[in-house]
């Protein structure tokens, strides 16, 4: 029920700012590192990294390939936990509490802050409705009415609702890859995370079904808060409002996306926006 | 100029086309004379079985010969009970072996745990029997069906932990990661989403291992013991169907050689329905 409200809450703020133009609601930060690295091995993969993500805005993490965005990013729900190798120093920061602190399950982590990945992956042997609701089931919720309610609204929130209404009962394989993608923004959405992390979720999409999930996430916005990994700089142009550079795994700059494209402070990012590299 | 290998229809082309066609021919004989052995067996089991195959086989215990023979009820219970209890044992243990080394690569057991199994893999099956003879038998003073089924588990064990490792390992990584970003803990997303996803080869896993405990009769001499009687009680002396087969075998009298031949085509159907029958609730629990 809490959940709920907090939803609520979250529908009631104020519309947000086309790309990045300065709003006059203050902006509070959901997220935010200080000084986050992450090491394979003896490798920086990222260094020391520090970074607001804040409330009800997509901030985008742009640069070459190579340059540690997406490995930023899985830093933000502790999915390098599972890889034996790599080492995360450093604090991020969710409402203000450390998910690095001891004592702090990944698991409860992972809960509030969800994930997109660059490949659609639907759970296998499950229909669309089982993927949708897979999150709320494996987590003890039972009661039919309940995840009805719940397979409609993530579908709809991510836009899938109309194609799949009548074929609930089908694999989820069985969707295009556009539609697999959705229906993973929808599973991911069905938890109600507070973050929903993106890690160049249309790089494997038909431009199609890229504009379906770009227009959803300008929706998205006013229930979660999102950070997108793209190295396609018209994407983070057109649906970001604050702006990440990365390079050689380091944080090069960050700002509204607008002043970031049109008058980056640093001449490496200019170098990069500008199509002089990457 | 193009370049020579460009040239579509070419003298070669007619050489790569016989070729091809050699090479064929070749794998279909292989495939031949790998398969005529297996029919040669199967059709000399299926002939020679039918013949002492009648209804007091399935129904009747062990009597002797000068009192018509009797059936093998007894042997068909004994296999069935034991090797289900088997497959009961050395599936869960195979199940949770194979979870450990595809799920926790760096678990610190693992390479004690892939040693343990590719020894048992190694172990004669009648070196099984004589562990747990030396473990179970002797210490409780008598032959059991418990101790046979512990034995025939020991053989299916490293089968279904290869098996199960081996199609876990198949499962995309990324089914995992979509699991644990849900805020699913790692055990439920084994057991619900990357199991689920591996079922069919999990169970031809289960199956192997099935089919391989029901055809040894060599662990079951210092295990099970063999017995005339039909029981249910696995804490009893128990006759499985390998085992009748071996000892029938060696016995002179023609109807015992019979019913060797019709104890093994019941053993040879009931893998193959155990087999079936799991494919066939397979399909119908994932669909």
């Amino acid at each position: 029920m809490d959940e709920l409200k907090l939803d609520e809450q979250k529908t009631v703020s104020a519309p947000a700012p086309q790309n990045g133009t300065p709003d006059s609601s203050p902006l509070k930060p959901r997220m935010e590192t200080r000084g986050l690295s992450v090491y394979y091995g003896k490798k920086v993969g990222v260094g020391n990294v520090s970074l607001p993500i804040y409330a009800n805005k997509v901030t985008a993490l742009i640069g070459p390939s190579g340059c540690g965005k997406t490995t930023f990013l899985r830093a933000l729900n502790r999915m390098h936990d599972l890889t034996p190798i790599a080492r995360v120093e450093g604090e991020a920061l969710l409402d203000g509490q450390n998910i690095y602190a001891p004592g702090v399950d990944p698991v409860e982590v992972r809960r509030k802050i969800g994930m997109v990945f660059q490949k659609p992956n639907p759970f296998p042997t499950l229909t669309i409705y089982d993927n949708v609701v897979a999150g709320l089931r494996l987590l003890g919720v039972r009661r039919k009415d309940v995840l009805d309610e719940a397979v409609e609204r993530s579908l709809s929130q991510a836009a899938l609702w109309d194609e799949v209404k009548d074929r609930l009962r089908s694999p989820g394989m069985s969707l295009s890859g556009g539609q697999q993608q959705r229906l993973c923004i929808a599973r991911a959405l069905a938890v109600q995370p507070e973050v929903l992390l993106m890690d160049e979720p249309t790089s494997a999409l038909d431009p199609i079904s890229t504009q379906a999930i770009e227009d959803l996430m300008s929706d998205l916005k006013n229930h979660v808060t999102i950070a997108i990994v793209t190295h396609n700089m018209q994407q983070a142009a057109r649906v970001s409002d604050f702006t990440a550079y990365f390079l050689l795994g380091e944080l090069i700059e960050f700002g509204p996306t607008n002043q970031l494209f049109t008058n980056p402070s640093d001449p490496r990012t200019e170098a990069y926006i500008t199509g002089r590299f990457g | 100029m193009r370049p020579k290998s460009y040239t579509p229809a070419g003298g070669n082309l007619r050489r790569r086309q016989l070729w091809n066609r050699v090479m064929l021919g070749l794998l279909i004989l292989g495939s031949l004379v790998v398969l005529a052995p297996l029919v040669l067996v199967l059709g000399a089991v299926f002939v020679k079985g039918m013949a002492a195959i009648n209804l007091a086989f399935f129904l009747e215990p062990f009597r002797p010969v000068d009192e018509g023979g009797g059936g093998m009820a007894h042997a068909i219970v004994g296999t069935l009970l034991m090797n289900l209890l088997a497959l009961l044992i050395g599936g869960v243990l195979g199940l949770a072996g194979g979870i450990l080394l595809s799920e926790y690569p760096d678990h610190p057991i693992n390479p004690t745990l892939r040693v343990i199994s590719d020894l048992l893999n190694g172990l004669p099956a009648l070196l099984k029997g004589l562990v747990v003879y030396a473990v179970v038998v002797i210490p409780t003073g008598q032959f059991s069906g418990y101790a046979g089924a512990l034995a025939l588990a020991l053989i299916m064990v490293p089968i279904v932990l290869r098996a199960t490792e081996g199609v876990l390992k198949l499962v995309p990584w990324s089914v995992r990661e979509a699991g644990l970003a849900l805020g699913l803990p790692r055990w439920r997303v084994i057991l619900s989403l990357v199991l689920p996803a591996a079922t069919s080869g999990v169970v031809t896993g289960l199956m192997l291992g099935f089919a391989r405990a029901a055809g040894e009769a060599a662990p079951l001499y210092f295990t099970a013991g063999g017995s005339q009687l039909l029981t249910l009680n696995l804490g009893q002396q128990v006759e499985s169907l390998a085992l009748s087969i071996y000892k029938y075998a060696n016995e002179p009298s023609p109807l015992r050689q019979e019913q060797a031949w019709a104890a093994s085509l019941v053993l040879t159907l009931l893998v193959l329905a155990a087999s079936l029958l799991a494919r066939w609730a397979t399909r119908r629990w994932t669909s």
